[in-house]
């Protein structure tokens, strides 16, 4: 009885010992060197996992940037170029500033301008209504209201607003990783450059179809007419399928175009309230 | 035992209030809108340039491609504008608007009311007569007919099989076309017979129209090879699939198309299609529509021109009941509610159904117990609960694995489940999305 015990105690244990030594061979035969500056990288990084640099999680965009020679493709846009600055200093080079980004949407039909017409029922997601049906008022390009966008966002930068229905970003907290853009199934939001003090200007519209049924499917859409264009002293405007877009590189923020517009798709954002006389000049524009 | 489909199946409840309305001939509208759009494929391109002034029954789009549909003028008239017009989607889609002057055909249509059983040309001819036509099955899947009726190489066809089923509750076109056009059905069927070169045709009725099958049965004494089968009432019947293995018992595999069990399905409306193709010379510019719903002051089977706005045959019904919160373009189970219902009817238009508030409301969604009745309902053998939990965490690859692109969108799961998720909508993501992979995979 006593033997079979001892036995057993010391095939198992020899065994245990000869499969340790195995594994310990096999683990140094396939150890992976990893290069310790990956997670010199990844320390500097913001640690948010949001994907916006296009590479899963934070620990694989540190293998990027340790991996390739040019940093000039690679960007964090949660850390910005602080973040780009401290992990180039790592690598023993210099990063490339970028203007910083924010998310726009580009709709502003609030109920006021646009009504509903039929009433959803079905599940809270953009994605599965626009399978579905083209939304609930007589704009099949507008958001729909349901929050995709807002669901994806890691930082809490967008919400909808009860009033207008229509997500708002909040610019503070953007950091302009893209989720949102991914993840709008009407293509409404895009990334823009913040601009000098948070000042941008852009077509809040991307309604595509002719004049006529783009304002009769909301008052505040883009008809297309081109005046914008025309008044832009420097070119920053084009107008394409019955809808103006303004490069946010030409655009030197003069504002005529906002003025000019008849039906307000083209929003100013973070100027100081118009001065009388240019209220005056507004007005006039649209008597004319 | 009568004979039906082994897996799964529901049984909605039946509104066939229709179903002893008289086929009624729909006045001329004032103004059609026909989408070059209405069949799977390519959409056909159009031939007319506004101001020009066209006949019922003329040439208006031309097919684009095998699996593509020519589309016919559906009233005499002068083409008004060529610009998109709302559609069943809610989208706006490219169509042909024609204001309506007179009623005056293309000579070479025979519109006599006269039968003609005599079938004059071979099988190649029926074939490029029903595409010329722009028959597309008339189901409510508008796939284009000639290609289901050029057989592969390769592959043979042994049986035709007859869908008359009509599973859907509400609609009853079918079976008014059945009952009121039993010999010309009869024609078209052998019509279909010699273009496939099988000498056997079953039609399947479900057994909530006796009339129709009693009718059918004596005439097809005088039509060789055409059986009628009485079937047991379950939805969804009139799957392909699902009729398939009713009727003759064999099983159509995962991603196959049924001529890989020697069978080609058509819809009864299809053949009478063909007949008025083959035989009268007359291309698919009406269709039979059912027009229903439970407080419709009168609800009807209306012989409507494609093109014509849905809202006029809602008037002719009767007009909207007030309570109205839904119309549906189809049939309640696989059928959608519409945004607007001045869309025009096109060729895949089996019925309308005008909901009251009270039956249209979805209820509340509650969480998944597990039940597992989607599985059982699920009539593909697939497991919608599972599908939708991958289609809401994106996990559309999985999905693929899980045969999802086998789904034909009957809707029994979410008709089964007792905790009302939506689990067909987020299915029919899924199946976009995974459409979208393989598509990519291709190129
Ligand atoms: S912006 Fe796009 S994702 Fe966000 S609520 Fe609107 S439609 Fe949905
Ligand atoms: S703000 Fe001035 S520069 Fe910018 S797009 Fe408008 S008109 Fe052009
Ligand atoms: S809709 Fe699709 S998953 Fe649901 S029961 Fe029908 S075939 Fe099955
Ligand atoms: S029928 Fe509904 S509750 Fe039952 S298992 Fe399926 S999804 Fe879950």
């Amino acid at each position: 009885m006593n033997s079979i015990i001892v036995t057993a105690i010391l095939v198992l244990g020899i065994l245990g010992v000869v499969l340790a030594i195995v594994l310990y061979l096999v683990a140094q035969k396939f150890k992976v060197v990893e290069d310790p500056r990956i997670d010199q990288v990844e320390a500097v990084l913001p640690g948010a996992n949001c994907g916006g640099c296009g590479y899963p999680g934070c620990r694989g965009f540190a293998e990027a940037v340790v991996k390739s020679d040019d940093l000039s493709a690679l960007f964090c846009p949660v850390g910005g170029n602080d973040t780009m600055a401290k992990a180039a200093e790592i690598m023993g080079k210099t990063a490339e500033a970028k203007d910083p980004m924010v998310a726009v949407v580009r709709c502003s039909g609030s109920p006021e301008h646009r009504n509903r017409i039929v009433e959803y029922d079905g599940a809270s997601s953009c994605k599965l209504a626009t399978a579905l049906y083209s939304g609930d008022t007589g704009c099949q390009y507008g958001c729909l209201g349901l929050g995709d966008c807002v669901a994806v966002c890691n930082f809490d930068a967008i919400y909808i607003d009860p009033e207008t229905l229509l997500p708002v970003v909040d610019e503070e907290k953007c950091t302009a990783c893209g989720a949102c853009v991914k993840a709008c199934p009407k293509s409404i939001i895009e990334l823009r450059k913040k601009g000098p003090k948070g000042k941008r200007i852009y077509v809040s519209c991307i309604n595509q179809d002719k004049g006529g049924p783009a304002r009769k499917a909301c008052k505040v859409a883009c008809i297309g007419c081109g005046k914008c264009a025309k008044v832009c002293p420097h070119d920053a405007i084009t107008i394409e399928n019955n809808l103006a877009y303004i490069d946010y590189n030409k655009c030197k923020l003069c504002r005529k175009c906002v003025a000019e517009c008849p039906t307000g798709a083209i929003l100013e954002i973070n100027f100081p309230p118009r001065k009388k006389k240019v209220e005056g000049q507004t007005e006039n524009v649209e008597t004319k | 035992m009568l004979k039906t489909f082994s897996k799964g199946g529901v049984h909605p409840p039946e509104n066939k209030f229709s179903a002893d309305k008289p086929i009624e001939v729909l006045p001329l509208p004032k103004k059609v809108s026909i989408p070059i759009s209405q069949h799977i494929g390519a959409p056909a391109s159009i031939i007319v340039a506004k101001g020009d002034k066209v006949k019922v029954g003329q040439l208006i789009a031309k097919s684009s491609g095998f699996v593509s549909a020519n589309i016919h003028s559906s009233v005499s008239g002068t083409v008004e504008s060529i610009t998109p017009v709302l559609d069943s989607s809610g989208y706006k889609r490219p169509a042909i608007t024609i204001a309506v002057e007179g009623d005056e055909w293309e000579p070479t249509i025979d519109r006599s009311p006269n039968l003609k059983r005599e079938i004059s040309i071979d099988a190649q001819e029926i074939v490029k007569k029903i595409a010329e036509a722009g028959i597309v099955g008339l189901g409510g899947a508008t796939f284009p007919s000639h290609v289901k009726l050029s057989v592969p190489d390769g592959k043979k066809a042994e049986v035709l099989i007859i869908n008359g089923v009509e599973c859907e509750p509400y609609l009853t076109s079918d079976h008014r076309l059945m009952l009121e056009k039993g010999h010309e059905l009869m024609v078209g069927i052998q019509i279909l017979m010699k273009a496939l070169g099988v000498t056997k045709a079953m039609i399947g009725i479900e057994n909530n129209k006796p009339d129709a099958i009693k009718y059918l049965t004596d005439i097809s004494e005088e039509y060789q090879g055409v059986t009628v089968h009485a079937l047991k009432v379950k939805y969804p019947q009139g799957g392909e699939k699902q009729l398939i293995k009713a009727l003759i018992n064999r099983e159509v595999p995962s991603g196959a198309l049924p001529i890989e069990v020697g069978a080609v399905v058509h819809n009864v409306g299809t053949a009478f299609a063909a007949y008025e193709a083959v035989q009268k010379n007359k291309p698919l510019i009406e269709r039979v529509v059912t027009v229903t719903g439970k407080n419709l002051p009168k609800p009807s089977n209306f012989l409507v021109r494609i093109g014509t706005p849905v809202d006029e045959l809602i008037e002719a019904a009767g007009g909207l009941p007030e309570d109205t919160a839904k119309v549906v373009n189809g049939g309640p189970m696989m059928g959608k509610a519409v945004s607007d219902i001045s869309i025009p009817v096109t060729k895949g238009t089996s019925g309308i159904i005008v909901f009251p508030a009270k039956e249209s409301k979805r209820k509340t969604e509650g969480l998944c117990i597990r039940c597992a009745k989607c599985v059982s309902a699920c009539p593909m053998g697939l497991e919608p609960y599972l599908l939708i939990r991958m289609s809401q965490r994106m996990m559309f690859e999985e999905m693929e694995h899980e045969h999802v692109l086998d789904c034909m969108e009957c809707g029994s799961c979410s008709f089964e489940c007792p905790a009302n998720l939506p689990l067909l909508d987020y299915i029919r993501l899924g199946k976009t999305e995974v459409n979208k992979i393989v598509r990519s995979r291709k190129n």
